[in-house]
């Protein structure tokens, strides 16, 4: 076998070893840092096997729910599948002060982990973008356009 | 009749288009020249009629003519005249026209730039751009068909997306990624030319490689806008978030680069060539699958703006050009044989090599992470998604050995360096890269991985600045120079080199900048009232209370709070949120204050005009500002490597005498 050969065999195993423990390195490293996107009702039939992986949990802030402490730094309120009175839902505390959007009705999604206490700890909390356009309704006014929030459920902005 | 006629001119250039390529790569196949004068022809029709479709738009736009689909879609009344414009690339259907007249002008440019020297190369290379817009042009015809009639037309619009009518940046930021996007289909173009010729000469690496840089000029100044705007924009305190638009222009980015990289290795040592065209052909590829990822909806992004239903034509488009790639290497990779041999390890051959594998590495792990949610939800329905730690797992470590061979790379000769020139070399860039590490620790920074960084920027910029540097030094003193004239003279001598190595200082300054801003950031929140006040390192910012105004297009409402600085003078910095009409969500506008040594950034996340109280979100990013104003380096860096060598003059001065004409144009040919 000539030298170049050789070389060129000995340079072809390198590259294919090297491109295996990057493909081993970047798999392993994927499982560890997948965040799952789940509603409450898929969350809670996950059972033990939710608690303490990244959860992104999407749904509705339950009406009547939403709590803030006495120095109105902590808040917790209830993520719940829909909008209707009996809904499963979820515990949500969180530390983070919440967008001008947040409010009790509107689709959140809260990015944190679950655990054995039934609460679940958000560290990013994300209010449902609707980025829809909708033609005027008669009579609205300039001011109304800050408090009207569509409550439809459409994708969820990446960005806070 | 806006309607009619820009769907018109959409055809034309569709026949143009599937003529040109038919013609193109038939008569390239078939080993016939003389119809290159056609092929010609069918570019500049190309380019005619997707100018003329692209103008109807614009009219239309402007005299807001809603009985034309697009317009109906994206325009209004109330949009100020910039914006109207600029609402041509602001949604799916017009960003494809858009992307249309980009390629119709670079196959234009292509075409009237090459000579007729090398006519089959000429006319498989313009085939094969134009076969890719046939691509485009089907796409406007049919599934993206931005001239669509509406009936009944509607008295006023929506108005463009309020996130690019927030800010001057929109304005600039996409041409520019769609400018380095697309002009990735001339570099395609040339390497299915001489991969069907089976042939890669020295003129053609030469076209090759300055049709790349400029695509890649402009998307890297296009990457560095679009992380400016989420900066200056979003207000979520960032600049990057591994979001799939970002990685989407960041993939084709990172094979250029190797391509760039390997192509010398390529021109000195006559090896790598089928590594140097698949790379080529990669770079096209990421380019379509990014303009896909962003424009079909697949992922929830901020940038996923319309549902569409061009997911499918596109999903075809990448499976055929994929297969297509594939074969092309396959079938006609041996007739590319290597000249050479990459003889010892210590040379510029092998660092360049293991940036290439490096690079590919990278692009290879970030392709993964942005395509594994799709893949997950496809197969198994799960939804996931992957979070920012497996990208910067993967890439900062990939980022610092990229460093290190920066700095490495240009201190090994070609060919084989020998190990005591190399010490001997090394030994002042380490002290200074050393030196810089202690002045970190002495200033109380720690952090292994910034610090890190601070010295290997240190040494790198050590041994750039001599090499940039030491053949002015040379002149100055062996021909007397003045120095300014000394070094013009020795970067206009290798104007690649030189042109590379203000790159590659810029490349520097965003790495320092990039770990300053990552690593040494204070961040805090807070809802204040009315005279209270928030403390951020040396500053505090007291709420002085609310202002509010109106524009044509939105209305805002701003927290105007006094900022006082290690006992300084107060000023006056004032987050907004902007309320658009017609659209549900507030956009903000975070107020900045920029500095070399960094940027205080605060942004308004609620407030309540009953209660006076305001939140808001603060953060000290060190030295971030330094990510955008590297574009001016790097912007002088690729014009002096991309500006045109003497070469031509001395076949336009040989022209004169017709002999020499001849004998010169042979002589080429048996080169390309």
């Amino acid at each position: 076998m000539k030298t170049s050969s050789r070389n060129r065999l000995i340079a072809l195993a390198a590259v294919l070893v090297a491109g295996g423990a990057l493909a081993f390195i970047a798999f392993g490293n994927i499982g560890q840092n997948l965040v799952y996107y789940w509603s409450p009702a898929e969350m809670l039939s996950k059972g033990e096997s939710a608690y303490g992986t990244t959860i992104r949990l999407g749904g509705m802030v339950q009406r009547g729910s939403l709590q803030w402490d006495a120095q109105h730094t902590h808040l917790s309120f209830r993520v719940a599948e829909g909008p209707k009175e009996g809904a499963t839902s979820v515990l949500v505390s969180s530390t983070e002060v919440p967008p001008q959007m947040f409010r009790e009705g509107i689709g959140v999604v809260v990015e944190g982990t679950y655990d054995r206490s039934g609460v679940f700890t958000s560290h990013r909390l994300m209010v449902n973008h609707s980025n829809e356009y909708r033609p005027p309704k008669g009579g609205e006014k300039h001011e109304d356009w800050k408090k009207t929030v569509s409550e439809s459920d459409t994708t969820t902005a990446r960005k806070p | 009749m806006n309607s009619i006629l820009g769907y018109s001119a959409v055809l034309g250039a569709l026949a143009c288009a599937i003529f040109g390529a038919v013609v193109g790569i038939g008569s390239g196949m078939a080993r016939r020249e003389s119809a290159l004068p056609w092929v010609r022809r069918a570019a500049i029709g190309f380019f005619a009629f997707m100018l003329l479709a692209n103008l109807v738009m614009v009219y239309a736009l402007l005299s807001h003519d809603f009985s034309v689909q697009y317009v109906a879609h994206v325009g209004s009344r109330a949009t100020p005249t910039v914006y109207t414009v600029v609402s041509l690339w602001s949604a799916l259907e017009g960003s494809i026209l858009f992307w249309g007249i980009i390629l119709g002008t670079y196959v234009l440019a292509f075409a009237l730039s090459q000579k007729d020297e090398h006519a089959r190369y000429l006319s498989l290379a313009l085939g094969a751009m134009l076969g890719v817009g046939v691509f485009f042009a089907f796409l406007i015809a049919g599934p993206a068909n931005p001239f669509g009639k509406v009936s009944p037309v509607p008295p006023d619009g929506p108005g463009p997306n309020p996130l690019l009518q927030n800010h001057i940046l929109m304005v600039i930021h996409p041409p520019m990624l769609y400018l380095g996007y697309v002009g990735m289909t001339v570099p395609f173009g040339i390497s299915v030319a001489a991969l069907l010729r089976g042939e890669l000469g020295e003129a053609w690496t030469t076209t090759l490689r300055r049709w790349t840089l400029i695509p890649w000029a402009l998307l890297t100044v296009g990457i560095i806008l679009g992380a400016w705007w989420a900066y200056a924009v979003l207000g979520w305190g960032g600049y990057w978030a591994w979001d799939p638009v970002e990685n989407a222009s960041f993939l084709p980015w990172l094979t250029a680069t190797a391509f760039i990289h390997s192509t010398m290795v390529h021109e000195r040592r006559k090896v790598l060539k089928l590594w140097t065209l698949s790379l080529v052909l990669g770079t096209f590829l990421l380019t379509i699958l990014g303009t896909f990822m962003t424009r079909s909806g697949v992922f929830n992004s901020v940038h996923s703006f319309t549902q569409s239903d061009i997911g499918p034509t596109f999903l075809v488009f990448i499976g055929l050009l994929l297969i297509f790639s594939i074969a092309l290497l396959a079938t006609r990779g041996q007739l590319l044989v290597p000249e050479g041999a990459i003889r010892s390890p210590l040379s510029r051959e092998t660092a360049i090599l293991v940036n290439n594998l490096l690079f590919v590495g990278i692009t290879f792990t970030v392709l993964l992470g942005t395509l594994f949610p799709l893949v997950t939800e496809a197969v198994r329905g799960v939804r996931v998604s992957v979070g920012e730690p497996y990208f910067n797992k993967m890439a900062v470590p990939g980022g610092v050995v990229v460093l290190f061979l920066m700095g490495v790379g240009p201190v090994l000769p070609w060919g084989s360096g020998s190990p005591r020139v190399l010490r001997q070399q090394l030994i002042v860039p380490v002290v200074v890269g050393l030196g810089v590490i202690g002045l970190c620790l002495a200033f109380g920074l720690r952090g292994a991985l910034p610090i890190l960084t601070f010295g290997l920027a240190g040494f790198v910029t050590a041994i750039t600045l001599r090499e940039l540097l030491l053949p002015a030094k040379v002149r100055i003193l062996e021909h007397r120079e003045a120095p300014w004239t000394a070094l013009v003279r020795s970067a206009s001598k290798s104007r690649r080199r030189f042109g590379g190595y203000v790159v590659h200082l810029g490349i520097v300054l965003i790495f320092v900048a990039v770990a300053a801003s990552s690593s040494f950031v204070t961040h805090t929140s807070g809802t204040v009232g009315l005279g209270q006040s928030i403390q951020i390192g040396d500053n505090s910012l007291k709420f002085v209370g609310f202002q509010n105004g109106a524009e044509p297009h939105r209305r805002w409402q701003a927290a105007n709070l006094e900022v006082t600085s290690n006992g300084g003078s107060p000023r006056l910095m004032a987050p907004r949120m902007n309320f658009f009409e017609r659209s549900t969500d507030p956009i903000g506008t975070p107020a900045v204050r920029s500095t070399p040594t960094g940027d205080l950034y605060v942004s308004l996340l609620a407030f309540s005009e009953e209660e006076k109280t305001a939140t808001f979100n603060l953060w000290i990013f060190p030295m971030v500002g330094w990510i955008w104003w590297s574009i001016p380096i790097l912007v002088l860096g690729a014009l002096i490597a991309i500006w045109p060598g003497r070469r031509p003059k001395v076949a336009l001065s040989a022209a004169v005498s017709g002999v020499a004409t001849a004998n010169l144009a042979k002589v080429k040919r048996g080169a390309a």
